[in-house]
């Protein structure tokens, strides 16, 4: 799917040299790391028990990376099952933060990751779709961080129960109450059913701008400790609204770019529509100094008379 | 994209902010009451008044010009006139060579309609552009996008027939040239038709001091519709861009709010996009270069991009630059220009204003050898620095 919509996208966009990269990069994780290497290495280890072997698929967007059984699969998966294990906590805790400070969230959201890569190339005809009134901002604030505590206290039970051998935590069943729900709502339900199902109604992107915990996780970096930024060009914006128009995401880009304000928000993918749409090169997706990075008392370039700080 | 996308603020913006907006169209204004009467019968009187009129389409009173199919480009008026004639439309003459024809030129294209251009001057934009940037335009119009590109032509009347849609147009040439549709963009004038018998001075537009007052009390005027009483040195008194418009806008939004302040516009920039090519320009470059000026250009030797610097002959202060298909950083270009920086400063210095998209191809090197080998120096490219980048920000956004 994604690597020939991924070709459709490539030949829309030609004439982008990050569009090219960006897609190239995208179809490459997919068939390899999503598929190929996951389905040679089940081929070889077929008497194992399984455990998921797509090297960029890790928790929190991965919810069952910390259950008992699959904890158990890589503990009894030799050393390949011990490399996933460390590796899987690692790309958690220090390859995420360090590649989102250096680069943002983009080079997961919208360079590795699977559902980031279906909307990017068989969503784009559906991306001018998404919500960006600001009451779906605010709402959008709620759901995604509530699904990042979620899985957060979900795991926690599930952590408990795995070193307390317990199957019930004060009481409540953990199956039932915790995993059970959580895989259903969030895995099956967002994910999948609203999140591209919904794709021709909602846009491309809701369960990433919504729903997905690992993009609030790399959002909170993105938004407070990250040089990536988008930059709005000094007073160039003629407010046409294109930019808008085509985010995935439903960030009212033209607010920010017609007073001058750099883009910076936890929610951006850096997908880079928005700077090939923009028929005045206002916008350039960049990694520079955290210094000025948000500028969020801007004033537009143009005028000589004296100014207010 | 939609209109609902064109607009800036969502619909509860207006009441959020107390700006109470209310459609109607003004009949005549008491200044000596302080009162205006609507179309609608209902009267509005004001403490301060802002006069923001905009301008209209210029006509200039060719025969035959009120037929039907005969349009302009300026609002959603014309969108929806332009979209009812379009289906019925097989070849459309465009009359003008400015921003707008060319923009009405592409939306036409969009539909596969065949576009004949009337341009008055040897080539595109002449009394904008330079020869050669002029020239690749017009090339990129005709081999890329099949406009039949008539240069030296003006209309000279507009033919209907018995159902009064336009059949033909005629030009100074002699030509008869069939067509179903008639797109005029030769400019537009302050929107001020319906103030001249009154107090108000208008001249072209309403005349307006630097703080944009009028010779009334109370009531200013900004944008399209005002033409400037002292206008600076470089600039013209009636300058319609979107650019002077808004920053009008934001020197009378201080004033009224209390803070008041000059409408004094710094270094000139402006920006475009012609088809497929985007055009920047900063500071000073003359479409015909005087003697005291010099000036350097490069172009890309298969892609549409090219660079023209113009700088003092004596000094080889830079003075500006043209940018076609090449994405500049503004605040960098401004700073540069008002800091005097030299052309040798400015090519060595060029990675800082570069800001093309990431992965894409900077010429700087290419540039810089064309010119060490025009003029048998030895200038070399300097790495981009964050550090000049973010003074040069600075200084362009927090005063001087």
């Amino acid at each position: 799917m994604v690597c020939l919509w991924g070709l459709k996208f490539i030949l829309k966009y030609r004439h982008s040299r990050y569009h090219i990269w960006r897609t190239v990069v995208l179809m490459i994780c997919q068939l390899f790391l999503a598929f190929l290497i996951p389905e040679i290495l089940e081929g070889l280890n077929q008497e194992q028990a399984y455990f998921a072997k797509d090297l960029k698929f890790f928790w929190p967007l991965n919810y069952y990376f910390f259950e008992d059984w699959h904890l158990n699969a890589m503990a009894e998966g030799g050393s390949m099952g011990m490399f996933y294990l460390v590796w899987g906590i690692a790309l958690f805790l220090l390859v995420t933060p360090i590649l989102t400070y250096f680069l943002g969230k983009r080079w997961y959201c919208s360079w590795v990751c699977g559902c980031g890569g279906l909307a990017e190339t068989a969503g784009d005809p559906f991306r001018h779709l998404s919500d960006k009134r600001l009451s779906a901002w605010k709402l959008e604030r709620w759901l995604i961080h509530g699904v990042l505590v979620y899985i957060f206290v979900v795991t926690a039970v599930v952590l408990y129960g795995y070193f307390s051998n317990q199957s019930q935590i004060f009481g409540i069943d953990i199956y039932t109450w915790f995993r059970k729900p959580y895989g259903f709502l969030i895995g099956a339900a967002f994910s999948g059913v609203i999140g591209v199902g919904f794709y021709p109604l909602l846009g491309s992107r809701v369960w990433c701008r919504f729903g997905c915990p690992l993009a609030a996780y790399m959002g909170i970096f993105q938004r407070f400790k990250s040089r990536f930024r988008i930059t709005t060009n000094g007073g160039q914006c003629i407010s046409c609204g294109n930019c808008s128009t085509y985010c995935e995401q439903g960030i009212d880009v033209r607010w920010y770019a017609q007073r001058g304000q750099n883009i910076v928000r936890s929610s951006c993918v850096g997908c880079g529509v928005c700077s090939s749409v923009c028929p005045r090169g206002v916008l350039k997706l960049e990694n520079g100094p955290e210094q000025d990075r948000i500028n969020d008392k801007p004033i537009l370039i143009g005028r000589d008379d004296v100014r207010l700080l | 994209m939609k209109f609902e996308h064109t607009k800036p603020y969502e619909d509860w913006f207006w009441e959020k902010n107390r700006i109470d907006l209310c459609f109607d169209h003004v009949e005549n204004i008491q200044f000596e009451n302080k009162l205006i009467r609507l179309r609608s019968g209902q009267s509005k009187t004001y403490d301060k008044l802002v006069l923001a009129t905009g301008s209209v389409p210029n006509r200039y009173d060719w025969p035959g010009q009120e037929a039907n199919g005969v349009i302009s480009l300026y609002g959603l008026q014309d969108l929806e006139l332009l979209e009812k004639y379009s289906s019925t439309t097989k070849r459309a003459v465009i009359v003008g060579g400015g921003l707008i024809g060319i923009e009405l030129a592409e939306m036409l294209r969009t539909r596969n309609i065949e576009v004949t251009y009337l341009v008055r001057e040897p080539y595109f934009w002449a009394n904008i552009l330079p020869t050669e940037e002029g020239e690749m335009i017009s090339k990129h119009m005709q081999q890329d996008h099949h406009i039949d590109l008539q240069l030296n032509s003006e209309l000279k009347q507009i033919f209907s027939d018995s159902n009064g849609r336009v059949e033909a147009v005629g030009t100074t040439k002699g030509e008869r040239i069939p067509c179903e549709l008639v797109g005029i963009t030769v400019g537009v004038r302050p929107n001020v038709e319906f103030l001249k018998n009154s107090d108000l001075e208008i001249e072209r537009g309403i005349l307006v001091n630097e703080f944009l007052e009028t010779n009334i009390p109370d009531v200013f005027s900004c944008g399209d519709c005002v033409q400037h009483r002292n206008p600076q040195a470089g600039r013209k008194a009636v300058e319609q861009v979107w650019y002077t418009g808004r920053m009008m806008g934001e020197c009378l939004g201080e004033t009224i709010a209390g803070i008041s302040t000059p409408y004094i516009p710094g270094v000139w920039f402006n920006s475009a996009k012609f088809f497929d090519i985007e055009y920047q320009t900063y500071g000073e470059v003359p479409a015909k270069l005087p003697n005291d000026m010099s000036d350097f250009y490069w172009q890309h030797p298969e892609k549409k991009a090219s660079l023209h610097f113009v700088f003092q002959k004596e000094s080889e202060v830079f003075s500006g630059i043209n940018s076609f298909g090449i994405r500049l950083r503004h605040a960098v270009l401004e700073q540069w220009i008002k800091e005097q920086k030299t052309i040798e400063y400015v090519l060595t210095h060029f990675r800082d204003a570069w800001f093309e998209p990431e992965f894409h191809k900077n010429y700087s090197h290419e540039i810089i050898a064309a010119f060490n080998q025009k003029i048998g120096s030895n200038l070399k490219v300097e790495t981009k620095s964050w550090k000049r980048i973010l003074s040069h920000i600075k200084s362009a956004t927090y005063g001087h």
